[in-house]
């Protein structure tokens, strides 16, 4: 029997943990890069192209340096080494050399003693340029004789994709319906809250830099400053404050932290470059335009038996991530359902646009949206429910799909049955009604994404990821990890799983992250790979230190290591034993080696690394997929076109819900985002100027236009993921987009396949009808 | 032109010469170093940058300055005594009304106009209070929580 007087082992994982960091956020104490203020920093500006195209033949910089208070300027000139985020596609010069590609595209930049000496010297930089003929649309870029962006890019494609596997003609041969589609999706923006900003502190006496970057991914940050600084990495520092959201575009490294690095060693002095938010949707890496030409073969019972589809994206000006993107969008047609018979030809285009990047469900979002319209309206052809045509499609986990993708848990069967349930789709669907003019509807899709590419991106051989722990005098428990919380709660999960190995209270656990000259390298928060990969290394560590702290007890407690039970801030020798206190094993375990270290680490296997059936077959290669289904439920207003989202029930398995609050906030979130996408949000441009680079014309939805969002967690237990935990933070998007247009088909009939729905384009699409209607009854009568 | 700014700022007098063309946001944030107050846009989009100005919620980013003369101030560093959380803060935590934090200044000095004005707001209230805030993260359904849970608090007499 236990004694009622010991402590038992806090629990720390599956309940609604608000975040660690919470505190500093709601009292404005969160620092952020633009609050690193000190004296005698320079302002630094950036002096961008207004030209789309063009020759650079010179950029005069003479008057600029005239304005007191400039201290330095840069320009092309000053750096021939070229960045990117994929070691195969390193396009981009920091400043532009040679040639410009996008309005916008940084040329020069001045650091000054203070803002309006900057910009006044901007006004006098004298840029001239041979203007080139510029392709702003996939279609202008791709017709015969469009002058080339990249002298290697002929036909300005950036990259094509192409596989089939299984056979397409037999599958359609096999289908008794066979149905095609063709879709645009509007290029979006992730348009995260913080707007970018850099602070480039050089050090001239020791010649080192240390630069604050708003980042997902501090280690590329390092690895590019030190490449385009041509600076031996040892002597860059790379710290990433608190980033207020991402979204993706910070993924990559920015021409923002490049420049400033470059304008601080050049004025040697430190210079804090905060951009506006026009210049924040110019440095862009959202998701690009999308033309996809589907095509779907349905057996009467729902069973899809072949699948081909097209897919063009407008890149922007420059690769960025741009082949990776191109390739998730044919590879991640697997994973969801049970497919075979697939062909897909996907064409990453060049334009004379910002570049475009990974935007949060990077490269499946676009698709999904095609694939989950085409397969609800082939349904209701057939008779089908939406919800029986995806269950005769499923997939029984463990298996690999015909692309070699490993899927050992699939909670996809469980998200469909709860938001059919709990949105009474049975008894609701083809039964709503309206009035006062609005139609009401229900439609739903279902989602997925990966948890972390199971292969990095810069592949060195190392685990692909390390966290360690320090335990010292004090008995507080430091995780260091190189993780970046962007908002997501990354840290938060660290210090829940750490301190729910040891059993110990939250508040024992310390986490350090984002300082590269004290946290073990990390590959970044992107592709949701945090919870997965670093949770992974994170229980490794912590399991690392109980083992250590268990042979400690043994010592002082006299007993043997597996007699040793721990109960968190007690470890005792068998059930009659008074124990050791947390203190005191510590002190015991000290002697050893004086401060305590340990390391986990983490490596995925090679199963995971998806196969080599085609060129690029690894991407979407991952150790654990996530899935979500949602019902949608809209109000369609007839007279206005304008579309009400009245509710949303969403369903997301996110393997073990480590921290429920956190998942509810990421999945709501995400299907939110999703909502803009599909309803709002659009970048626009007039000759390659982007019109829509501020946030009223770049139409987010407010408080007053969104839903209420119920989740439920779905928990698959992935046999691989930390607890069983897979990702929640993006696999939500997707099933947003079709399931609207499926209910606003529901509501009103009318199926849209270009996003975003505006009530102008539904209002347009209604006036169109209703004149057919007119003209045939017209034509009728006579 | 400088001119002599005085004004209650967090409760406290200040006096500061500052020019006539500076802004609210730029005079709290690189002046006096409350940086808790934060920029998100080019001027009056997100609202990241609300201010109360006698209790009334502002866009500091909009203000001039020199504008607030004689008047009260209160930002987000305000907030919170005898090193407790106030009751909207406490929501924003507790109910993850804050995901990356950054819009979390604007809204909670949004919500705290309101509760000031109104402790016992309906949700259109709250929704309408929080109509001119953008938040990129939460899509919302947990900042009307947070709010509401504020309410709630407030009934039990924390601050909000």
């Amino acid at each position: 029997m236990r004694e009622t007087n010991l402590p038992l082992p806090a629990r720390n994982i599956g309940s609604h943990v608000p975040m660690i960091d919470g505190p500093e956020k709601v009292s404005g104490r969160a620092k952020y890069t633009a609050d690193v203020l000190g004296v005698g920093q320079l302002a630094g500006h950036i002096y961008r192209s207004p030209y789309a195209h063009g020759e650079i033949v010179d950029v005069d910089i003479s008057e600029a340096l005239k304005i007191p208070g400039v201290i330095a300027i840069v320009s092309g000139a000053d750096c021939d080494k070229t960045f990117g985020v994929l070691p195969i596609a390193h396009s981009e010069h920091p400043l532009a050399r040679n040639k410009v590609r996008y309005r916008g595209e940084p040329v020069a930049a001045v650091a000054a003693i203070d803002d309006a000496a900057a910009r006044e010297a901007l006004r006098r930089i004298k840029f001239t340029v041979k203007e080139l003929p510029a392709s702003y649309t996939t279609k202008d870029a791709l017709a015969a004789g469009a002058a080339l962006l990249h002298d290697k890019k002929p036909g300005n494609i950036e990259r094509d994709v192409l596989f089939e596997l299984g056979s397409t003609a037999q599958g359609f041969a096999d289908a008794d319906l066979v149905r095609e589609g063709t879709y645009n999706c509007a290029e979006v923006c992730q348009n995260q809250m913080e707007m970018h900003a850099a602070v480039a502190e050089y050090d001239a006496v020791r010649d080192r830099m240390t630069v604050h970057a708003s980042t997902q991914v501090p280690y590329y940050v390092h690895l590019m400053l030190s490449q385009i600084l041509d600076m031996d990495m040892s002597r860059i520092r790379v710290i990433k404050p608190h980033v207020g959201g991402g979204f993706g575009c910070r993924t990559e490294t920015l021409n923002i932290e490049l420049i400033a690095a470059l304008l601080a060693r050049k004025a040697n002095a430190t210079v804090r470059m905060v951009t506006t938010r026009e210049e924040t949707f110019i440095t862009h890496r959202g998701r690009p335009e999308t033309d996809i030409r589907l095509k779907i073969g349905l057996r009467k019972d729902g069973r899809i038996t072949a699948v081909k589809c097209d897919c063009d994206q407008r890149g922007g000006a420059h690769s960025g991530y741009g082949v990776v993107t191109i390739l998730y969008s044919g590879s991640m047609l697997y994973a969801i359902y049970d497919l075979h018979n697939v062909k897909y030809t996907g064409r990453r285009v060049l334009t004379n646009t910002p570049p475009c990047g990974a935007f949060r469900g990077h490269g499946t979002v676009d698709i999904r949206f095609g694939f989950e319209s085409l397969l609800d309206q082939m349904a209701a052809e057939l008779g089908l429910d939406p919800f029986a045509v995806r269950r005769a499609n499923l997939l029984t986990a463990p298996t690999f799909t015909d692309n070699d993708f490993m899927v050992n848990s699939y909670g996809l069967p469980e998200c469909l049955d709860w938001v059919e349930r709990e949105s009474g789709w049975k008894t609701r669907k083809g039964k709503a009604t309206g009035g006062n003019g609005a139609r009401k509807g229900l439609g739903m899709a279902c989602s997925h994404y990966i948890s972390g590419a199971s292969k990095p991106v810069n592949w060195t051989g190392e685990p692909h990821a390390t966290v360690k722990i320090k335990l010292d005098f004090d008995g507080s428990i430091v995780v260091l990890s190189g993780a970046a919380d962007i908002g997501q709660g990354s840290t938060t999960i660290l210090a829940q799983t750490v301190a729910e190995v040891l059993g110990l209270d939250l508040s024992r656990v310390r986490v350090v992250t984002g300082d590269s000259e004290v946290v073990p390298k990390d590959n970044g928060s992107y592709s949701s790979r945090v919870t997965f990969m670093v949770g992974n290394a994170a229980l490794d560590a912590a399991r690392n230190l109980k083992s250590l702290l268990v042979n400690a007890a043994a010592r002082k407690l006299e007993a043997r290591p597996e007699d040793i039970e721990c109960l968190g801030e007690v470890y005792r020798a068998g059930a009659q034993d008074k124990g050791a206190t947390f203190e005191e094993v510590v002190t015991e375990g000290l002697k050893d080696s004086g401060t305590i270290t340990v390391t986990g680490n983490y490596s995925t296997i090679p199963e995971s690394h998806g196969g080599k059936k085609y060129r690029g077959s690894a991407i979407g290669g991952t150790m654990g997929y996530s899935y979500s289904a949602q019902v949608v439920e809209v109000s369609v207003d007839e007279e206005t076109g304008v579309v009400t989202v009245d509710k949303v029930w969403v369903a997301h398995d996110c393997g073990k819900a480590l921290n429920r609050l956190t998942v509810e906030g990421q999945v709501q979130g995400s299907v939110w985002m999703g909502m803009g996408q599909a309803m709002s949000e659009e970048a626009a441009y007039h000759d390659g100027l982007m019109l829509t680079a501020n946030m009223l014309d770049y139409r987010v939805p407010t408080i007053q236009d969104s839903p209420p969002i119920e989740v439920g967690i779905v928990e698959s237990i992935d046999p691989h993921g930390p607890f069983g935990a897979k990702e929640a933070g993006e696999g939500s998007l997707a099933a947003f987009l079709p399931a609207l247009t499926n209910a606003i088909a529901d509501a009103i009939g009318i199926r849209f396949n270009d996003l975003p729905v505006t009530p102008d384009r539904v209002f347009e699409a209604i006036e169109k009808r209703r004149r057919a209607i007119e003209k045939s009854t017209k034509n009728g009568g006579e | 032109m400088a001119r002599l700014l005085e004004c209650r700022l967090n409760g406290r007098d200040r006096a500061d010469a500052v020019a006539d063309n500076i802004l609210l946001l730029d005079y709290l944030r690189e002046k006096v170093g409350l940086t808790g107050t934060k920029t998100g846009c080019d001027g009056g989009e997100c609202g990241a940058c609300t201010v109360l100005i006698d209790n009334k919620p502002t866009l500091s980013c909009l203000t001039l300055a020199t504008t607030v003369h004689g008047k009260r101030v209160d930002t987000i560093e305000s907030l919170g005594t005898e090193g407790q959380l106030s009751a909207i803060q406490r929501g924003f935590h507790e109910k993850l009304g804050s995901q990356c934090g950054y819009c979390t200044p604007g809204f909670i000095m949004a919500s705290a106009g309101l509760l000031r004005k109104n402790p016992d707001p309906s949700d259109a209230e709250i929704i309408e209070a929080l109509g001119s805030n953008i938040c990129r993260c939460t899509g919302y359904v947990k900042i009307i929580e947070a709010v509401r849970f504020a309410v709630a608090l407030g009934k039990q007499g924390l601050a909000p």
